[in-house]
C-alpha cells in the first residue's frame, strides 16, 4: 500500500455547484479522509470550504481533477486565515485565545509572536482579539 | 561621576558607550557596577503599547475664503476645534461618526482617532470636513477637502499621559467574558493580561525620576520628542519595593514630538473589541549613566518588578482597592501565572519585541551621534497621590 499524505486545501465553489455532494464523492470514490475546518455558503450562494484531505498522492490528484470538473477553484495554500507579519506588533494578546497554539510566542527571550499555519483550525478567535487587525479571513 | 555635557561630548564625537536596558544587566553582572558605571554613558529604555491619552494638534493653514472651524472631522472622526481658526486637536480614543459603539455588544471599533493618526503618519490622503457659523473675517461656513500630513503646517503629537511606570495584571472573576482596555478577559480567571515592557520600560529603569524629567529628550515613534510635563495621574507616592520599584501604576510622562518625522510602524491604530479605539505607540527614553546609583537602577530585571493582579469584573469598575496578589514580569512573560493555586494563561497588550527593537534603534542613533541627551529642567514629583473623583451635591 502506498503511503498517505495530508494536504490542507481551500476550495471555492461557484454559485451553481453548492448543492452538489462533492465532498461525499471524495470519501466514497477516492478513499480520502476529510477533515473540514470551516465551510460557508455566502448569500450569493457561493461556497468556501477549508479542509484537510488524507490519502495517497494519486488519489488526491484524481479527486482534485474530479472537483475541478465542477469549476471549483482549488487553493493548495489552504489559507482561510491569514496573519500579516507586517501588521502584527507582537503584543501577544492573541496567544491565550488561540486554541491550538498556531499563534504562539516563538521565543520567550524576545517575546516575538509567530503563526504556524499548519496548526490553525480556523476558529477565527484571533480576528476578534487582535487589536491591530493583523489576522484576517478569506471568507 | 559624569555630567550631561560630558556624555553629550562623547556622543558628538561618536565615542559614547551605549547599551539597552536588557544588555546592561549581563554586562554589569560581568564587569561589576563600578567599572561599568565609569565605562557606560547611556542605557536605552523603551516601550510599545496602547497609550490612550495620546493625540495631536494639527494646523491646516487657511482656505480661500477663510474659515474659523467650529466643528470638524478628519475621516469622519470628530476633532476638537475650541482653539484658533484652523487649529484642531485629534484624540486617539475618538470614535468615528456613526460608530455604533457597544450598541451591538461587543462593538468592533474598527476605525477611530488612533487609526487617523496612524494614517496621517503613513502619509495617506485624508478627508477634512469642517463647519462654521461664519464671521466677518472668516466668512466660509462649510468646507470639504483632502490633505496629507505634508500639506499641514504642523502636526505635533501632544500626549498628556504615556509610559505608565507599571500596571495592573487584569483578570476576570465573573462568569461572563469581559471586553476591556486590557483586552479580552475570559470568565473565572481563565486568562490574565498585562501591559508593560518590564525591565525595558523607561520609568522602571529610573524609578525615582532622577534623570527623566520635564525637558528630557525622548524617541517618540522615531521622531525626537520631549517630556513636556508630568503625565496626568502621575502619582509618585506609591508602594515600592526595597529597590524603590513601584508595585503599581505610579509615574507617567506627558510627551510631545513632531509627527512629520515619525515612523508609521511605531504609530498604530488600536481596535479593542467591546472597549473602543486607541493608539499603539513606541517610545524610547535614554538614561544617562551619571553615576553608579543610576546605573544600578537600570539593571532592574523582570523578576524584580512586581505587578498587582486586579479583578476587572467588579473590583476595578467599583474602585475597590482590592488586589488579588502580586506577580512579577519574569513569571508573566513565561506565559502562565498562579493565582490562589490556579494556573492562569497570560497574554499581553504591550509588545516586548517592539520595545527591544526601539531600545536598539535608539542606542544606534546615540552611537552614531544623532541623538543628544537633554538635561531635565524640572524633576517629576516623587510625592503626590492620585485623587479620586467624588460625586457630590454642590458645596454651597
Amino acid at each position: 500500500m502506498s503511503t498517505t499524505v495530508t494536504k490542507k486545501l481551500m476550495l471555492f465553489f461557484p454559485r451553481c455547484e453548492c448543492e452538489k455532494p462533492i465532498i461525499y464523492h471524495l470519501v466514497k470514490d477516492y478513499d480520502l479522509i476529510v477533515n473540514v475546518f470551516r465551510a460557508k455558503v455566502t448569500p450569493e450562494e457561493e461556497g468556501y470550504l477549508v479542509l484537510d484531505v488524507t490519502g495517497t498522492e494519486a488519489n488526491i490528484e484524481q479527486a482534485l481533477e474530479f472537483v475541478r470538473t465542477f469549476n471549483v477553484t482549488v487553493n493548495y495554500a489552504g489559507k482561510g486565515v491569514a496573519w500579516d507579519a507586517d501588521r502584527c506588533t507582537h503584543c501577544g494578546h492573541c496567544v491565550p485565545h488561540c486554541p491550538t497554539a498556531a499563534l504562539h510566542v516563538a521565543d520567550r527571550g524576545t517575546m516575538e509572536v509567530a503563526f504556524d499555519e499548519a496548526k490553525c483550525i480556523e476558529c477565527l478567535a484571533c480576528i476578534k482579539v487582535c487589536p491591530y487587525g493583523a489576522c484576517s479571513s478569506a471568507f | 561621576m559624569k555630567t550631561y555635557a560630558d556624555i553629550n561630548r562623547r556622543i558628538e564625537a561618536g565615542r559614547a558607550v551605549v547599551m539597552t536596558a536588557e544588555e546592561i544587566i549581563g554586562y554589569v553582572e560581568q564587569k561589576g557596577a563600578t567599572a561599568a558605571a565609569a565605562e557606560v554613558d547611556v542605557v536605552t529604555t523603551a516601550t510599545f503599547g496602547p497609550m490612550c491619552s495620546s493625540g495631536c494638534v494639527l494646523n491646516f493653514g487657511h482656505s480661500k475664503p477663510k474659515i474659523r472651524m467650529t466643528e470638524a472631522w478628519v475621516e469622519d472622526v470628530l476633532v476638537y476645534t475650541g482653539l484658533a481658526a484652523v487649529d484642531v486637536y485629534l484624540g486617539a480614543t475618538q470614535l468615528r461618526h456613526n460608530d455604533p459603539a457597544n450598541m451591538y455588544y461587543p462593538g468592533e471599533f474598527r476605525y477611530g482617532g488612533g487609526h487617523v493618526i496612524e494614517d496621517l503618519v503613513a502619509g495617506k490622503e485624508l478627508q477634512l470636513f469642517a463647519l462654521s457659523y461664519g464671521t466677518d473675517e472668516y466668512p466660509l461656513r462649510e468646507l470639504r477637502t483632502y490633505f496629507t500630513i505634508q500639506d499641514l503646517n504642523q502636526a505635533i503629537m501632544v500626549n498628556p499621559r504615556n509610559c505608565y511606570q507599571n500596571y495592573n495584571v487584569a483578570v476576570n472573576d465573573s462568569d461572563r467574558v469581559l471586553y476591556t482596555y486590557m483586552g479580552r478577559l475570559d470568565p473565572n480567571r481563565r486568562n490574565a493580561n498585562y501591559c508593560s515592557a518590564g525591565q525595558l520600560s523607561p520609568l522602571l529603569n529610573d524609578p525615582l525620576y532622577e534623570t527623566i524629567g520635564v525637558g528630557t529628550s525622548v524617541w517618540l515613534a522615531g521622531a525626537r520628542g520631549h517630556v513636556y510635563a508630568e503625565g496626568t495621574q502621575h502619582a509618585g507616592a506609591c508602594p515600592r519595593t526595597e529597590q524603590d520599584v513601584p508595585r503599581g501604576a505610579a509615574g507617567t510622562l506627558a510627551l510631545t514630538g513632531d509627527m512629520k518625522r515619525m515612523r508609521p510602524e511605531f504609530v498604530r491604530g488600536v481596535s479593542l473589541t467591546g472597549y473602543g479605539v486607541s493608539l499603539g505607540l513606541g517610545v524610547g527614553v535614554p538614561i544617562p549613566i551619571l553615576n553608579e546609583r543610576i546605573l544600578k537602577r537600570t539593571c532592574v530585571r523582570d523578576r524584580d518588578i512586581q505587578a498587582p493582579i486586579v479583578d476587572y469584573s467588579s473590583d476595578y469598575p467599583n474602585r475597590s482597592s482590592r488586589v488579588l496578589g502580586y506577580t512579577d514580569y519574569e513569571t508573566l512573560k513565561s506565559g502562565e501565572i498562579e493565582i490562589e493555586g490556579k494556573r492562569v494563561v497570560v497574554g499581553s497588550l504591550s509588545s516586548y519585541a517592539r520595545a527591544r527593537e526601539i531600545a536598539a534603534l535608539l542606542a544606534d542613533e546615540i552611537r552614531r551621534g544623532e541623538f543628544l541627551l537633554a538635561e531635565p529642567q524640572q524633576r517629576l514629583p516623587v510625592d503626590g497621590r492620585m485623587k479620586p473623583l467624588t460625586i457630590r451635591p454642590p458645596a454651597t
